[in-house]
């Protein structure tokens, strides 16, 4: 355990040195979200009667969804970690007593963290100051935001979970690169990042919402505004850990069988 | 861009053959078709690989068809703008930005020329810089997105009940060149700024991917704020809004249907801009 923390920590550190490069990033999320919010605000204007969510939780959502966009977007990858296996470097980390599963994960985790952790504060400074339906409101209440935070992790587990699935894939397909433009190319859609999760139709909404896509980014932005409670969000946390489980157990078990018939041809 | 003089531009060390070399080397139009098909032809060395990145580029662009599906599911209109005409907006725009992307991805990929120094060699070139680098990429994977933004493209004429006119079909065309214009112009905007800064600017991005993005909707839903900036500072709502508004029957007056042929303007100081760029470029030494 203690080998993978190291890494962890060696990736967090790394991470946090790319400081311009999140400035930029932050620019264009603020456009982005405020973008997104009057659309959604002109969609709301024309029919509110229609509308699934209120407006305050429309904002919350979007400016979590863009503070927070490193940590949760299921389409970003590590390139390190996807070239590992065409480049040859994955005859290194053969050599050292670990598991390659675990130790990329503990990667993808911090570079993840380390990107989030320098976008996500001045994003949310700018966007609590900003005036009420543009603006980000406070949590619903102290449970909500506990369960933000235990969502969050949790969301973020599972999204780490499922990009190594394109990884690993990378063990029989020699390039990842395939994997990543197919599952890049849906998952915006399916995580609820192009439009919110409350306003797919009925029926596309309800299958949508037990695929694991949802258990990403969807739970905790619809928990800390207080959209997602009761029974719903019991339910919804349960399917996160039940799905961080299952790409858990199956990436892992990817990963074993790969391992040994991997064959390195030099480079 | 591509005539005759513009080929052997700034290279002195050339000019006294230049008249020798005219005859003897082919034109730039001929070079940049020669450029296209030895990237096609390496593309489909690896077919299955291609295959992938079309489908790839295709499923991506139809998610964000399915969320205007979705969302109009629900809403019968937005601000005025009904289902299939925000469609014919968002293929208009998805046509012009695909056209530019698939033959101007030279530019998007630019920065990483200065820092390789890729961009050295091309100097060392009796060429135009300027179409060896557009001859750099060709991106035909996203073709599959062109045939898309077609497809919605038709069916928002079908079914979007203008009544067509000789005027109308020429203010369409204005559109989707003006539209390939402006994105080309961005593009190498953010080429020209990788000339002073090596790394890619990602707030450009803003611009480019965020207008096509953004620009599913007309932009008149978005207020007069985001209207005033994309009138005035990046002339987008020139080439999708106004003219929409005349292909819709909203507005009358004829300059909308040449609107859309000002970002051939915009294409001047963007121009501008790469050239004051060139002069001042320092290799990065690697």
């Amino acid at each position: 355990m203690k080998k993978y923390i190291s890494f962890f920590r060696l990736r967090l550190v790394m991470g946090l040195q790319y400081r311009a490069a999140a400035l930029g990033g932050v620019v264009t999320q603020f456009f982005w979200g405020f973008m997104e919010i009057i659309a959604l605000r002109a969609f709301y204007e024309s029919d509110p009667a229609a509308y699934p969510m209120t407006l305050d939780e429309t904002s919350s959502y979007i400016w979590l969804q863009q503070a927070f966009l490193v940590l949760l977007s299921a389409r970003t990858f590590d390139g390190e970690i996807l070239n590992a296996i065409q480049s040859g470097n994955i005859a290194y980390e053969f050599c050292r007593p670990i598991h390659i599963y675990d130790m990329w994960f503990a990667k993808s985790t911090a570079t993840r963290l380390s990107g989030a952790w320098l976008r996500c504060i001045p994003v949310l400074m700018v966007v609590f100051l900003l005036p009420k339906p543009y603006g980000m409101s406070a949590p619903a209440d102290l449970l909500h935001f506990v369960l933000f935070v235990v969502t969050l992790i949790l969301g973020l587990l599972v999204v780490v979970a499922f990009s190594m699935l394109v990884y690993v894939s990378g063990f029989y397909t020699l390039s990842t690169d395939g994997a990543k433009i197919l599952t890049g190319a849906v998952v915006d859609l399916f995580t609820g990042h192009l439009i919110p999760l409350p306003f797919f139709p009925e029926g596309v909404r309800q299958v949508l919402e037990v695929l694991p896509f949802a258990a990403m980014q969807n739970v905790p932005l619809r928990v800390y505004s207080g959209n997602l409670a009761g029974a719903e969000l019991y339910r919804a946390i349960i399917l996160q850990i039940f799905w961080l489980a299952v790409l858990t157990a199956g990436g892992k078990m990817l990963c074993r069988h790969a391992e040994k018939k991997v064959i390195v041809h030099g480079g | 861009m591509e005539n005759g003089r513009s080929a052997f531009h700034g290279r002195s060390a050339f000019h006294g053959r230049s008249e020798f070399q005219e005859k003897t080397v082919i034109g730039p139009i001929q070079l940049y078709t020669h450029y296209i098909s030895v990237i096609v032809r390496s593309k489909m060395q690896y077919k299955k690989s291609f295959f992938l990145y079309s489908l790839g580029m295709f499923l991506t662009s139809f998610c964000v068809f399915l969320s205007i599906y979705f969302m109009f599911q629900r809403f019968s209109q937005v601000k005025g703008f009904t289902y299939q005409e925000v469609l014919l907006c968002h293929a208009i725009v998805l046509m012009g930005f695909t056209l530019a992307e698939i033959y101007a991805r030279g530019f998007d990929c630019f920065s990483g020329m200065v820092r390789s120094g890729e961009f050295d060699r091309i100097l060392l070139r009796p060429r135009s810089a300027l179409l060896q680098v557009l001859g750099s990429r060709f991106e035909l994977g996203r073709v599959s997105r062109l045939l898309q933004a077609a497809v919605i493209f038709t069916y928002g004429i079908c079914s979007s009940n203008i009544h067509w006119t000789l005027r109308k079909v020429f203010t369409v065309v204005c559109m989707l060149m003006g539209c390939c214009a402006l994105f080309s112009g961005l593009f190498l905007i953010y080429a020209a700024l990788s000339f002073f800064t090596l790394e890619g600017l990602e707030f450009m991005n803003i611009f480019t991917y965020g207008l096509n993005e953004h620009g599913k909707y007309p932009m008149g839903i978005y207020g007069n704020v985001i209207l005033w900036i994309t009138t005035f500072i990046v002339p987008f709502a020139p080439v999708q809004y106004y003219p929409l508004l005349y292909l819709l029957d909203r507005r009358q007056e004829l300059y909308l249907s040449f609107l859309p042929l000002t970002s051939f303007l915009f294409l001047v100081p963007c121009y501008m801009l790469w050239r004051f760029g060139m002069k001042h470029y320092q290799s990065s030494g690697s």
